[in-house]
């Protein structure tokens, strides 16, 4: 990077910042600090749930999964636009009639106040979790890339995000992300633009003919990962579970003008998601094709770990990796271009020829580079915790595009972590005052401005636990995948009690508590058998739809159990 | 829906369920909702032709 991405870099970033800042420098009204202005209309809301949900990883990691596995992760997103239809429809006229501040406050509406406290405690403790991982994803692969220092580049992120939130609230995180999104956006469109001016003409046919292309898989089966119903189905459950009932997407749309707007900014995200997240993985297919004809593709794309080991001990083993996979680099080159010409003849027995020697320089190629993975964590520990996916996107970045470009995609990088960030810690500070410190300090419900000193101080707090756990877990390994499994446990049981509040109305709030923790161990159960016993491990997605019908039908169950006792304790 | 402890919110006078959504050429938010689900189908149907076209 040179002083004009710097410039870029700071200037977006700190701007964006200050600007947010000062803006809303004079809010004092709770309402507005909790839900942003009042005359919010559904463009912004809509970028806002976008800004929220899509953090770095998605425009950092996404493009690399596609590199690797091609486009099918896309069908990940297929249950989302369903899933927004019914919060629109059902949640959010709820959520808006009873004025809550907080999903949870609802359960406690609904129910009672143990159900509320269980919901909003499972939401703090993972969403304080991820918040931490929000900012730690990025940052180590922007300072092993940048030659940063980690720790500063945690807390630099970290401070920034906490220094508007917690002047501004809702108003803040709204305006800032409308602005990070025009960055995001204007990035992304200008990588993909260049990557295509460098792409030779059939490198679309060429990424399909080596797998890259599957969008949709029809197949049922149950353990792979991406299919159309895994995706429908387990997508939907993920989404509604997310948009209906995480604090941090319901804080972004159950404020504004009126009902029309919330409604209209979930639409919004509906149509364009699935569109947007094509055009990220269709980034990561094209880069695929793009290095298969560049002279050095490196066999790892993380090269300042692999250059430690090739300039170490034991570097003759990392060389001889190196001067195996260039080879078999150069020999794919050849068999993709034979493939190309056989394409371009017509001859159909000569393209299929072509294209299984193709593939299977291809898989050669593969091994090679699934050998030199395997020999630098073996050699640097370090280098588990993250995917050399991770960084094929970062290298383009860094070595192809001009100087002042690359500043605006690192500016990218760093505005979808504020963004998400943000959103995050806004939530954790209002749930924080409305459902715990609201809940056991009742008396002070009416002043208005203790109630914003202390959503600040909330929000300041989770901002600060948010760094520190950042910084602790860059001693640990595999963390990350390892709490993107704990999120994933701990949602089916939280939506099982919301489908309950709002579609069974004879259920009362001691059977929907004890069906949520009975559905909790069962889901923790299954995802421990699957362990256990490999052949029978079903994909993380099914978790949804199978821990949501088990709460549902818990509730329903325990609630005849315990029949009128539980409905006269309730009333 | 109904809660033994609902109470009346100050936002809920500004709300009107059945207001229209004021988006050209749809009138109802069932229409709105129809549209977007419309969106979907195409979309997949788009990427499945997509898949096959390109592998």
């Amino acid at each position: 990077m040179n002083l004009i991405d710097w410039l870029v870099l700071v200037g977006t970033m700190v701007g964006i910042a200050a600007y947010g800042t000062w803006r809303t420098r004079h809010t004092d009204k709770l309402n507005t600090y909790l839900k942003g202005n009042a005359s919010t209309g559904w463009a912004t809301i809509g970028i806002s749930v976008m800004a929220t949900q899509a953090s770095t990883i998605t425009y950092l990691s996404l493009p690399g999964q596609a590199y690797e596995n091609g486009i099918a992760f896309i069908q990940n997103y297929f249950g989302l636009p369903l899933a927004l239809i019914l919060v629109a429809a059902v949640f959010l006229p709820i959520y808006r009639k009873l004025g809550v501040y907080t999903a949870y406050e609802y359960l406690g509406k609904r129910f009672d106040q143990k159900t509320r406290l269980l919901g909003a405690g499972l939401f703090l403790l993972q969403r304080g979790i991820q918040a931490g991982i929000t900012i730690y994803a990025p940052s180590i692969i922007l300072a092993t890339v940048l030659g940063w220092r980690l720790d500063l580049t945690i807390i630099f992120t970290g401070l920034l995000a906490i220094v508007y939130t917690v002047t501004g609230g809702s108003a803040a995180v709204n305006l800032t992300q409308k602005w990070q999104m025009a960055v995001i956006f204007g990035g992304m469109l200008t990588a993909f633009a260049i990557l295509l001016y460098k792409l030779p003409p059939d490198a679309t046919h060429i990424a399909g003919a080596l797998g890259k292309l599957e969008a949709v898989d029809y197949t049922p089966d149950l353990q792979r990962r991406y299919t159309i119903w895994s995706g429908l189905l387990g997508g939907f459950f993920l989404s509604l579970s997310y948009f209906g009932t995480d604090q941090s997407q319901v804080q972004r749309y159950i404020g504004g003008a009126a009902l029309r707007e919330g409604r209209l900014g979930l639409m919004f995200n509906a149509v364009l998601k699935i569109p947007m997240q094509f055009v990220i993985v269709m980034l990561g297919a094209l880069l695929f094709v793009f290095y298969q004809f560049q002279p050095s593709t490196p066999v790892i794309f993380n090269q300042s770990q692999w250059q430690r080991q090739v300039n170490g001990p034991q570097g003759e083993v990392f060389r001889e990796l190196e001067t195996r996979h260039a080879t078999a680099h150069v020999a794919k080159q050849e068999k993709i271009r034979a493939w190309v010409a056989a394409r371009d003849s017509g001859d159909d027995l000569a393209e299929a020829a072509a294209r299984s020697e193709m593939l299977a320089a291809q898989e050669e190629s593969n091994r090679i580079r699934q050998e030199a993975r395997t020999a630098l964590q073996t050699a640097d520990p370090a280098a588990k915790k993250t995917r050399d996916s991770d960084y094929v996107f970062i290298t383009f970045i860094l070595t192809q595009l001009p100087h002042g470009v690359i500043g605006l995609l690192i500016a990218v990088m760093f505005a979808s972590a504020l963004s998400s960030k943000a959103g995050e810690l806004n939530a954790l500070g209002t749930t924080s005052t409305i459902d715990l410190w609201r809940h056991f300090r009742p008396l002070v419900e009416h002043d208005e401005a203790r109630n914003v000193r202390n959503a600040k101080r909330f929000t300041a707090v989770w901002g600060i636990f948010a760094i520190a756990f950042a910084l602790f877990v860059s001693f640990a390994e595999n963390l990350i995948e390892a709490l993107n499994i704990v999120a994933s446990i701990f949602y089916p049981a939280l939506l099982g009690v919301f489908i309950v509040a709002f579609f069974i109305k004879y259920v009362r709030g001691t059977a929907v508590f004890w069906a949520a923790i009975l559905t909790q161990l069962a889901v923790i159960g299954i995802y421990v058998f699957g362990k256990i016993y490999p052949e029978h491990e079903i994909g993380y997605l099914w978790l949804n739809p199978i821990g949501c019908a088990l709460c549902v039908l818990f509730s329903v169950v325990l609630q005849a159990a315990l029949g009128d006792k539980s409905r006269a304790s309730a009333s | 829906m109904t809660s033994p402890h609902e109470t009346q919110p100050a936002s809920a006078s500004r709300d009107h369920d059945g207001e229209p959504p004021g988006v050209p050429g749809l009138r109802t938010w069932r229409g709105v909702y129809v549209f977007v689900f419309s969106c979907f189908v195409a979309t997949v149907i788009a990427l499945t032709i997509f898949s096959r076209v390109f592998a």
